[in-house]
């Protein structure tokens, strides 16, 4: 959990230097879609930065290297784990990356990736599971969190993939906060929410900043983005280009 | 997490004749770690899978495995018995027909405690509720116990074989294509059991699949192989959402949508 060190407002806890991605198609005969390159910025405790730009800027790619699912070609992605330890995404073991999920870096994704048969309160369980909580803690849990973004109670029970998007989107979020990562990846969190659990989402999230979490996040929705950002990064001046 | 490796895989290969099965494998597996071998038939991951559980001799190369009293072991210096022996305890091998890894003419609780009796339990009252505590664990109605598995479907059957594996505690246990052949919905339901049983007892797995669906859902790294060779490794998302090798972005799009 949390030690004063970690959720200290201000402390850096990821920085992001030259980084830049390439996409090599080979079933294209080759051909190299440049993503984004160069890519710099800071996020410390207590605040949320977001990435701005439109569509095909790379604001996805940015969020997916620093989880580790797409591979950066160079540069750094440095983690803070307090205590002056950190490390390097770029360069990091699948083990050590496993680790800094465990422990250090949370996301949200877009879509769920449903497991069949397994529920939607277990779903959600699952990541404090990992962190040495009991089952019966991780489940409580879960459940006061899906009660907050309102998803029917007749509903946690069942396995989340016959949920409608908003449904799945709100499970999706409860798994992504359940934890007290330092650091955690917001990728489109509120894009099928209705205004009430948009309002919920915003509220977690600066619950989350009270707490000194780092958050680095997506938001298409212009009125969200004005409510969670500390400060908007704009993407296109990352523009990588052609090789 | 345990900071030391469980198994240590070095330079291994396997010819057959002037034909390559395997060569140049190396990697390290953690408890607790599930590692996906994945690849399209001839590959080479079966011949890889069959050398690592030692039923294949190498050409060459070595697999050290921390042993229970901590020691390292290269296990083709292992004599005949002491692989047995792990075979028989430390490990587990679930094979993709069910029959290649069960007695089909002896009871399901006798198919699970028969592994029981081979690491020295007697007690028969001990061994059959044991035996009735795994049929639960893999779903199967304990009213089946005394049930041979030739009576049982393909997935139950499936699901026995696992029982039969897991009940000795085993620390690293060795799948080949163990969803092979059965329906999508018992496939499902046998993946998340699986899922969960690898979880709550830290399993160490090594799997082979060439269904890239199996291994994103049960693994946490993967190495991709063609013609023997390992052409590709890393996390499993990370090989699946942003694949390097031409090969291995080409087996990713085939994937069916569904």
């Amino acid at each position: 959990m949390t030690d004063a060190a970690i959720s200290e407002p201000g402390l850096l806890r990821l920085s992001l230097h030259d980084v830049s991605k390439t996409f090599t198609m080979h079933l294209r005969g080759g051909v190299v879609l440049p993503v984004v390159g160069d890519v710099s910025f800071d996020v410390h405790a207590g605040e949320c930065v977001v990435l701005g730009g439109p569509s095909g800027a790379g604001k996805s790619s940015i969020l997916k290297m620093a989880y580790g699912n797409y591979g950066a070609d160079s540069g750094a992605i440095r983690f803070h784990r307090g205590g002056g330890d950190s490390i390097d995404l770029v360069t990091a073991t699948p083990r050590e990356t496993l680790e800094l999920r465990r422990a250090t870096v949370g996301y949200v994704s877009q879509f769920l990736r449903t497991v069949p048969r397994v529920s939607a309160l277990d779903v959600v369980a699952e990541p404090l599971l990992a962190h040495g909580a009991s089952r019966g803690e991780a489940r409580t849990r879960a459940g006061m969190l899906l009660a907050r973004l309102n998803l029917p109670e007749r509903l946690w029970s069942l396995p989340p993939a016959t949920f409608s998007g908003g449904e799945q989107q709100r499970v999706n979020i409860a798994r992504g906060f359940i934890t007290d990562h330092p650091v955690l990846l917001l990728d489109e969190p509120t894009a099928s929410l209705d205004a009430t659990n948009r309002k919920a989402v915003i509220a977690m999230v600066e619950e989350k900043k009270r707490a000194g979490i780092a958050m680095l996040g997506i938001f298409h929705d212009d009125d969200v983005r004005a409510q969670v950002a500390d400060c908007i990064v704009d993407v296109t001046r990352f523009a990588a280009r052609a090789a | 997490m345990s900071d030391e490796a469980l198994l240590r895989v070095n330079g291994l290969g396997k010819s057959y004749g002037s034909r390559i099965g395997c060569t140049d494998v190396g990697f390290e597996l953690w408890p607790g770690e599930v590692l996906a071998i994945v690849g399209e038939s001839g590959s080479g991951k079966t011949t890889l899978l069959n050398c690592l559980s030692t039923a294949l001799d190498p050409t060459r190369g070595r697999a050290e495995y921390r042993m229970r009293d901590g020691a390292f072991r290269n296990l083709y210096d292992l004599g005949e018995a002491e692989r047995r022996f792990l075979m028989r305890t430390d490990w587990g091998f679930v094979h993709q027909n069910p029959a290649d890894g069960l007695r089909m003419t002896v009871s399901a609780g006798a198919n699970v405690g028969e592994r029981l009796m081979a690491v020295g339990e007697r007690h028969y009252g001990r061994i059959r509720a044991t035996a009735l505590d795994w049929l639960t664990r893999v779903e199967i109605a304990t009213d089946r116990i005394d049930d041979q598995p030739r009576a049982f479907s393909g997935g139950m059957r499936q699901r026995l074989q696992i029982a039969r594996n897991l009940v000795t505690n085993p620390r690293l246990v060795f799948m080949d294509e163990p969803t092979g052949g059965l329906d999508v919905s018992v496939q499902a339901r046998l993946l998340d059991l699986l899922r969960g049983l690898v979880a709550d007892l830290g399993l160490a797995v090594i799997i082979v699949t060439h269904d890239l669906a199996v291994a994103r859902l049960l693994s946490h790294r993967m190495m991709v192989m063609k013609e023997g060779r390992v052409i590709e490794a890393g996390l499993t998302d990370r090989v699946l959402d942003d694949p390097r090798e031409p090969y291995t972005q080409l087996l990713v799009s085939s994937i069916l949508q569904v």
